[in-house]
Parts: structure tokens; C-alpha cells; sequence
């Protein structure tokens, strides 16, 4: 497998090879590998990769998936566009 | 067993990882850094990262200037092997009423006074500044093209990296629980992982400053406060400087990724550790920022989030040792610009540990200053 064609993050583009840099960095925890890498910061808001990731550095330390530690999940779900916010008072 | 180290750094942000790294620089490599979570965890992972030299007082204007230049080699004075993403766009400070822009007058002058190369610009002058401006009340406004943005997760990282290379103790994780001081001067930390026989005792705790600041007995006059702050899809590259206003409360920067951060100063924000986040922002923060930058309204929200300033009554950071703990020094306070200082701070603090003289005189930014009344009022905060 070409860690470097395998894409964990696709809103940011982060690759395994990149991950598993990280990792070897000292790097163990989905806080930190986000901070560096933008792993799960994307538009999707780590929908897809917050889950890789975590098996990813559950594999890398030897733990159960369930003991990763997931990241806040910060508002909105969804993205918005500013202009809809900046009507928020307004009736449609 | 008891462990030992000639200085613990309590605090793992910018300011705790550039005092630690420049410890080691400076020869003291016997040093321990405790984090009670991740690196850049608390308020430096969770500021604007904008960086400027624009303020309003000598000190703070000396200090950031110095920073700023110390940015601009930071990749290669610390070997890092990523990029602290450090761009000089400039800031761009909007005046929007007469006493704004007689303060701006002044700081200018000061400014140029200490060779920062800011300027006065007219509305016009903005809008070529920054494409799409809406200059509608605006007096005019200051800009400086060495300001900026950097990275804050990188830069804390770089300096954490750097040190451990030159053998500091990096300990993330670790809480100190408490400090032990016998004949007026610090003798161990005491932490989740056992005790620390220690010399010197680095308060870089940020918003939990005060608390650590009472294990010695020490009254550090700060408190907390909420700021709150969004991110939005990137972009192609709009607009290169920061935006900023006092009067309106806001900044607003395009960060070298594409997205834009910007964070509204909320006047009625209450005192305290809350870190939530509230629709009432997003109302008010796209409300007071897209009348000024229209462009944003196409933009989509993707995060938002909130850190604490740690603000002192002059909303200029405290530094050093006390006479009243032997071995205890601070670097607290920032009031909300600690990140953008943390290259110099970090060098200072160092010496003013090491016993040396310091490059810059920072005498007047002891925790004294406040029994002695010498406040030193800073302006220009958002």
C-alpha cells in the first residue's frame, strides 16, 4: 500500500503517510495530530477521518479504538454561509 | 523517589515552550515543562494568531517589533521541520471616530519613533489596501506591513521540539498540584506524577496563572475572560492584511491556508473559566464584520470555538521574578497578545532566570508594579 496515495482527511488532504509521521513524532493523541496536520478541521468536520484517524493511532499504540480520545465537536454540523447568519434577525 | 530539574515551566503554550527552549539555549538544559493536557491546549492554540507591532505603549511596541523580527527566521533558529506559517501582510487598524483616530495619530508617531514603519492611510488608500472594503464612516486608518499572521500550533510545537533536541523535559499530561517554598524561596512542584525538587519555578500557566500564582502564597492580579472566534471554508487568496477595529471589537484575517478567522470582543462578556460557544457570537461577529468585508457573506462557517484572555489591569503581560518568592518568576498576563510576544518573552524570561541582563529592560513589567501604582496603559486591545 502507497501510504502516500491513501487520503485520511479528504477536506484537508491529509495522507496516512503523513499520520503515521506524526505518530512516529510522538504525537499519539487526535488533539495534537489535528493541531499539526489540520486532520479533521475540513468542512465536513471530520466526518470521515475522525474514525480512521482513531483506529490509526489505535493501531500505532496497541489500544482499543474505544480509549482514543475524540476531539470537542464544535458547532455547526453543517457549514453555513455567513450572509444566511448575518440575516439571522430577519424574517424570510 | 523524588526527581529534580534546575527550572520547572509550568505550562505548555507558546510562552511556557519558548522560555524552556530558550533556557536550554542560553545553557540551562536541566529543565522540565509540565503541560497538564497537550501542547497549545489552552489559550495559544486557541487564539487569532495575528501577530503586530502596531500597539499603543513603548513597551508593548518594543516588544512585539523585537518578536516580529525574531518570526521571520524562527523555521530555521528552532531546525523545524514543517513551517510556523509566518506571513507579513500587514495589519490594517480602522478608525471609525475622532478619538480613535487622534489615539492612532499618537501611536503612529511612536510607532515610527522606534522604526516600526507604519503609516496613516486614507479610506481610499485602504480600499487598495484591501480590495472590497467597505469604508463607509471610516475616519481612515494605520497600517504596517511587517505585521501579520503565524501559526500557533506550529510555532508552540517548533519551540517544544527545539528544546527537548537541546535535552529539556517535555511533560505532557502532568499536573502540577502544587509548589512548596521554604525560607521565602521555592523548593519543589509537586505534581500528578510525583514530586520535583526545583530552584526556579516558571509560571506560564495562562488562564490558570492565579491559581498556580496562590500556591505560593502570591495574589497575581488577573482574571479570565471569554473570547470567542470562527473559522470559514478556505478561499483563493482575498485579502492579505488583517482587518481590525477597536471601536467595533473585531479582527478579521485570510490565514495563508485560505480560510478567514475572526473574533468579536464581546464588551458584555462575563469574568471567568467558561470556554463554550454561543449562537449570540455568530449573530453579532457576522453582523459587526460583513457591513466592513461584504465579500465574507459568500464565505461558509465551518468551526467555531472560544479561548481565554488572562487580562491584567494594564493589559500588559507580568514578567519576571518577585522579591517576595525566591526562584518564582512569571510570564502571565498577556491580556490576550501572548502569542505574538512569545519569541521575546521567551529570550528574556530566560535571562532575567539566568541572572543576566536583559536585552530589553522589562524591570517595569514586574508584578510590583501594581503595589507601586505604576500602571502602563495599553490602547490598543481588541
Amino acid at each position: 500500500m502507497d501510504e502516500d496515495r491513501v487520503i485520511i482527511c479528504r477536506c484537508e488532504e491529509v495522507t496516512l503517510k503523513r499520520v503515521r509521521e506524526l505518530l512516529d513524532k510522538g504525537l499519539h493523541t487526535m488533539d495534537e495530530i489535528k493541531r499539526i496536520s489540520r486532520c479533521g478541521m475540513g468542512p465536513c468536520q471530520g466526518k470521515t477521518c475522525r474514525p480512521l484517524l482513531a483506529q490509526e493511532i489505535a493501531n500505532y499504540l496497541g489500544i482499543d479504538v474505544g480509549s482514543v480520545a475524540l476531539p470537542t465537536f464544535r458547532p455547526p454540523t453543517k457549514p453555513v454561509k455567513l450572509g444566511v447568519i448575518a440575516r439571522g434577525d430577519e424574517c424570510d | 523517589m523524588t526527581r529534580s530539574a534546575h527550572v520547572a515551566v509550568i505550562g505548555g503554550g507558546v510562552n511556557g515552550c519558548s522560555i524552556a527552549y530558550n533556557l536550554a539555549k542560553q545553557g540551562c538544559t536541566d529543565v522540565v515543562v509540565f503541560e497538564k493536557s497537550y501542547l497549545c491546549s489552552g489559550s495559544t492554540g486557541r487564539c487569532g494568531a495575528g501577530v503586530r507591532c502596531q500597539w499603543g505603549t513603548e513597551m508593548n511596541c518594543r516588544l512585539a517589533f523585537e518578536s516580529i523580527k525574531m518570526f521571520e527566521t524562527l523555521n530555521e533558529e528552532l531546525g523545524y521541520d514543517y513551517d510556523i506559517e509566518f506571513k507579513q501582510k500587514g495589519y490594517l487598524i480602522l478608525a471609525y471616530t475622532e478619538k480613535e483616530w487622534e489615539q492612532f495619530k499618537l501611536n503612529v508617531r511612536l510607532q515610527n519613533s522606534l522604526g516600526i514603519p507604519s503609516r496613516l492611510v486614507t479610506p481610499e488608500e485602504a480600499r487598495g489596501i484591501v480590495p472590497g472594503l467597505c469604508t463607509e464612516g471610516m475616519l481612515g486608518a494605520t497600517y504596517c506591513k511587517k505585521d501579520g499572521h503565524c501559526n500557533p500550533h506550529h510555532t508552540t510545537w517548533a519551540y517544544a521540539r527545539a528544546a527537548e533536541r537541546l535535552g529539556v523535559r517535555v511533560k505532557t499530561g502532568v499536573e502540577v498540584k502544587d509548589i512548596m517554598v521554604r525560607n521565602g524561596r521555592v523548593r519543589k512542584v509537586v505534581t500528578s506524577e510525583g514530586a520535583y525538587n526545583v530552584e526556579v519555578v516558571v509560571n506560564a500557566a495562562g488562564p490558570w496563572a492565579k491559581p498556580i500564582g496562590a500556591m505560593v502564597g502570591l495574589d497575581i492580579p488577573v482574571y479570565t475572560e471569554r473570547h470567542q472566534i470562527l473559522v470559514t471554508e478556505p478561499c483563493a487568496p482575498v485579502q492579505d492584511p488583517m482587518v481590525i477595529s477597536f471601536s467595533k471589537h473585531f479582527y478579521c484575517q485570510q490565514t495563508p491556508h485560505g480560510s478567514f478567522v475572526m473574533g468579536y470582543g464581546d464588551p458584555t462578556e462575563v469574568k471567568g473559566y467558561d470556554i463554550g460557544h454561543s449562537w449570540q457570537f455568530l449573530e453579532r461577529m457576522v453582523q459587526v464584520v460583513t457591513p466592513v468585508l461584504p465579500v465574507l457573506k459568500e464565505l461558509r462557517l465551518v468551526r467555531q470555538w472560544s479561548g481565554l484572555y488572562t487580562i491584567s489591569p494594564d493589559c500588559q503581560p507580568i514578567l519576571g521574578g518577585t522579591p517576595k518568592v525566591e526562584g518564582f518568576f512569571m510570564a502571565v498576563g498577556f491580556s490576550g497578545h501572548g502569542f505574538m510576544l512569545a519569541p521575546v518573552v521567551g529570550r528574556l524570561v530566560a535571562e532575567q532566570i539566568m541572572g543576566r541582563p536583559t536585552s530589553l529592560d522589562i524591570s517595569m513589567l514586574d508584578l510590583e508594579r501594581f503595589d507601586r501604582g505604576e500602571l502602563i496603559l495599553e490602547p490598543s486591545v481588541v
